[in-house]
């Protein structure tokens, strides 16, 4: 068992043929994942790879190939518009890889995606995807790091993700299923969204979630885990040691708080009873120390 | 992206969101000239940098106040001592920001003042409005020792600032009346189109006031804009003050990456924000002082890698390298091969410690090896990062 994907998952690939898109696509694929389409505006009809077939629209791709997901590789300019031409498609999981999309497109995005007629969830964007070991991959995460096993992970950051992975792989600790949300201010999955779906998932036993500075999303996870979850968990906090104030703007302060620090977020996490690794090297360790396995 | 307080209030303008009039110089000759372009017999002489606190701030020549209220006659004098000058405030850092330009504007007469900003809120998904109507004030004070001076309005991504909403915030300025409302609905009204039309991430007046004639006006205007976005907005690409910024951060940004000068002396390349600040984390939990956050992103060519390094080992606080990398989009085997260049290129005088996982390591871990330069390889992060603190520290 996992979460979000497994190895009956269907995914297309919209921007299959561009560069990053194509190489993803590949490694997905030599990873086990049912890529049964792709999209590319205007170049429907041709097969990517001599095998996949590419579609003018995502809306074909879930007709004729019965997509359930959707990875998304189209430059930040054009990504927004890829989100919600998946989300009117109705597939099931939106997976966006691509980085840089404007603040306000996503604002629009998420108004979509809270709307009652939605079905959709979506990961991202700015994120690494998601895997289920041994069974799917959708995204960029490197294949070999990972390992079938029982411990969910969720992480805001992409390469931290894999730090993570891949101590508890060394650790001979596999994982479930690995969730990477994404850095920017305005994502579809939240940290709150991904311990509550592990916490329901009998597969996971414990759980591995890696924040940083800004908002308030691991303080919100944090408040859940407290009162829901008895799984074992354990989290890092990138930023410790940032300079205050390079990304937010004078008023930024004043929505956030403290929130938006490491200290905060620590101290939100520790409350909750979770073990909060102190350096990044250390975040296998630390869960099995919480986990009683070491 | 920043811009100046005379551009923002430019926007202002051309959004129809009153502002005390003003004119800019940029030589002491041009001081006259734009004085007589205002009326009154006091005339403000403001000080152009990205930062705030300018009122408050302090010149490296000891003369005080980068704000200041002058008989008309006096103007020129004051805005010569402030021109060339170096300005220190609370947000500039010790270094302070050379003034390139002066604001000169008229002087109004204020009855009250107010705080007001528009910003992108996270958890609404949306533009959220803070007022506060301890105006001038620093509002993160205001935030934490006095919260009900302060009022939150959340604007829906797809309705837009609705009249209700409008109203709320009237009734909580006291602009209740026909006029005022009148006045606040253009005001509240324009700064929101602006906002959402420019992709801002901020739009902050402080103090927006009100005057003894009753017009509210814009006094300060601070904007800031979503660099994800401006690749749509040419008329505010034109506005970007280069000579505000770092050098180095202009050059990392011209390839793509992610640069941040910081105070200490082991410099780091990392693929990724959040293994880059857990990099900076890890060299401080062994003893070690990071010179910079680093991300190359995933799309980095071997161009912009090449680039990166010289960025790092030019800086001469720089005692040591970290390269940790975590390939996903990013390759490994682009990774050292955008090294190898900028050795080539540059030469490398300093110790180089290097972490390669992830997408086609092998092939990267083989051209460093394959290479003959010196560094030192490490199989996890806190090898990495003891390792180059060890060799740093001696």
């Amino acid at each position: 068992m996992s979460i979000l994907v497994n190895k009956d998952t269907r995914v297309v690939i919209s921007g299959i043929t561009g560069g990053a898109g194509s190489f993803h696509a590949r490694q997905c694929m030599a990873y086990g994942t049912k890529v049964v389409g792709g999209v590319t505006p205007g170049k429907g009809g041709m097969l990517f790879d001599d095998k996949v077939p590419v579609f003018n629209t995502i809306a074909e791709s879930v007709e004729k190939e019965g997509a359930d997901t959707c990875m998304i590789f189209v430059p930040p300019a054009f990504a927004a518009d890829a989100i919600l031409e998946a989300i009117d498609a109705k597939v099931k999981l939106i997976v966006c890889i691509t980085e840089g999309i404007p603040v306000k497109d996503m604002a629009l995005v998420k108004s979509r995606l809270e709307h009652k007629d939605c079905v959709s969830r979506l990961i991202g964007p700015n994120c690494p995807g998601i895997i289920t070991p041994g069974e799917c991959k959708v995204g960029i995460l490197p294949g070999y790091i990972h390992k079938p096993g029982t411990v969910g992970v969720v992480s805001r950051s992409g390469t931290l993700t894999y730090e993570a992975v891949w101590q508890l792989t060394c650790l001979g600790y596999g994982q479930s299923t690995c969730i990477g949300i994404g850095g920017d201010p305005i994502n579809g999955t939240s940290h709150l969204d991904a311990v509550k779906m592990f916490t329901e998932d009998p597969a996971t036993e414990a759980i591995v979630m890696i924040g940083e500075i800004g908002g308030d999303g691991e303080q919100k996870a944090a408040a859940w885990l407290k009162e829901n979850c008895k799984k074992p968990v354990a989290a890092f906090i990138a930023g410790t040691t940032a300079p205050k104030g390079r990304r937010m703007g004078h008023a930024g302060a004043i929505v956030s708080g403290n929130q938006g620090s490491a200290a905060d977020k620590i101290a939100a996490l520790e409350a909750a009873g979770v073990a909060v690794a102190p350096t990044p090297s250390s975040i296998g360790e630390t869960l099995l120390k919480k986990w009683g396995k070491m | 992206m920043n811009i100046h307080e005379y551009q923002a209030k430019e926007l202002f303008n051309n959004y129809g969101v009153p502002v005390s009039k003003g004119a800019i110089a940029q030589k002491p000759e041009e001081f006259e000239q734009a004085i007589a372009k205002l009326e009154g017999d006091q005339i403000v002489v403001k000080a152009q940098i990205h930062a705030g606190g300018r009122g408050k701030g302090k010149f490296v020549d000891g003369f005080e106040g980068g704000v200041k209220l002058r008989p008309r006659a006096e103007a020129a004098a004051t805005a010569a001592k402030m021109l060339g000058n170096i300005l220190v405030t609370k947000q500039t850092g010790p270094a302070g920001k050379k003034v390139n330009t002066i604001y000169f504007t008229e002087c109004s007469d204020i009855s009250k003042e107010y705080y007001l900003s528009i910003l992108m809120d996270r958890a609404s998904g949306g533009a959220v409005i803070i007022a506060s109507t301890a105006g001038g004030m620093d509002i993160e004070k205001v935030a934490a020792e006095t919260p009900e001076k302060i009022y939150k309005v959340y604007v829906h991504p797809e309705l837009g600032l609705q009249p209700f909403q409008m109203r709320q915030l009237a009734f909580f300025f006291g602009f209740g009346e026909k006029e005022l409302m009148k006045q606040w609905s253009k005001v509240i009204n324009g700064l929101y189109r602006l906002f959402w039309e420019k992709d801002c991430s901020l739009v902050e007046v402080n103090p927006l006031i009100l005057t003894t004639d009753n017009k509210i006006l814009a006094l300060d205007a601070k904007v800031n804009f979503d660099d994800n976005a401006i690749y749509r907005h040419p008329d505010i690409q034109i506005l970007r003050d280069l000579t505000e910024e770092d050098p180095k951060e202009i050059q990392a940004s011209k390839f793509g990456l992610n640069y941040i000068a910081l105070d200490g002396n082991i410099a780091c390349m990392v693929n990724g924000a959040g293994l880059a600040m857990a990099t900076m984390d890890i060299i401080k939990y062994y003893g070690g002082n990071p010179a910079n956050f680093l991300d190359v992103g995933g799309s980095a060519n071997e161009e912009a890698i090449t680039e990166a390094f010289k960025i790092i080992t030019q800086d001469p606080h720089t005692k040591g390298i970290l390269v940790n990398i975590f390939g996903g989009i990013a390759k490994c085997d682009i990774i050292a091969q955008g090294i190898l260049n900028a050795v080539k290129n540059v030469g490398l005088s300093i110790p180089l410690v290097v972490r390669l996982e992830g997408t086609n390591y092998e092939i990267g871990r083989k051209l460093l090896a394959d290479s003959g330069i010196k560094l030192e390889t490490a199989a996890s992060l806190a090898e990495a990062a003891e390792k180059i603190v060890k060799i740093v520290q001696g």
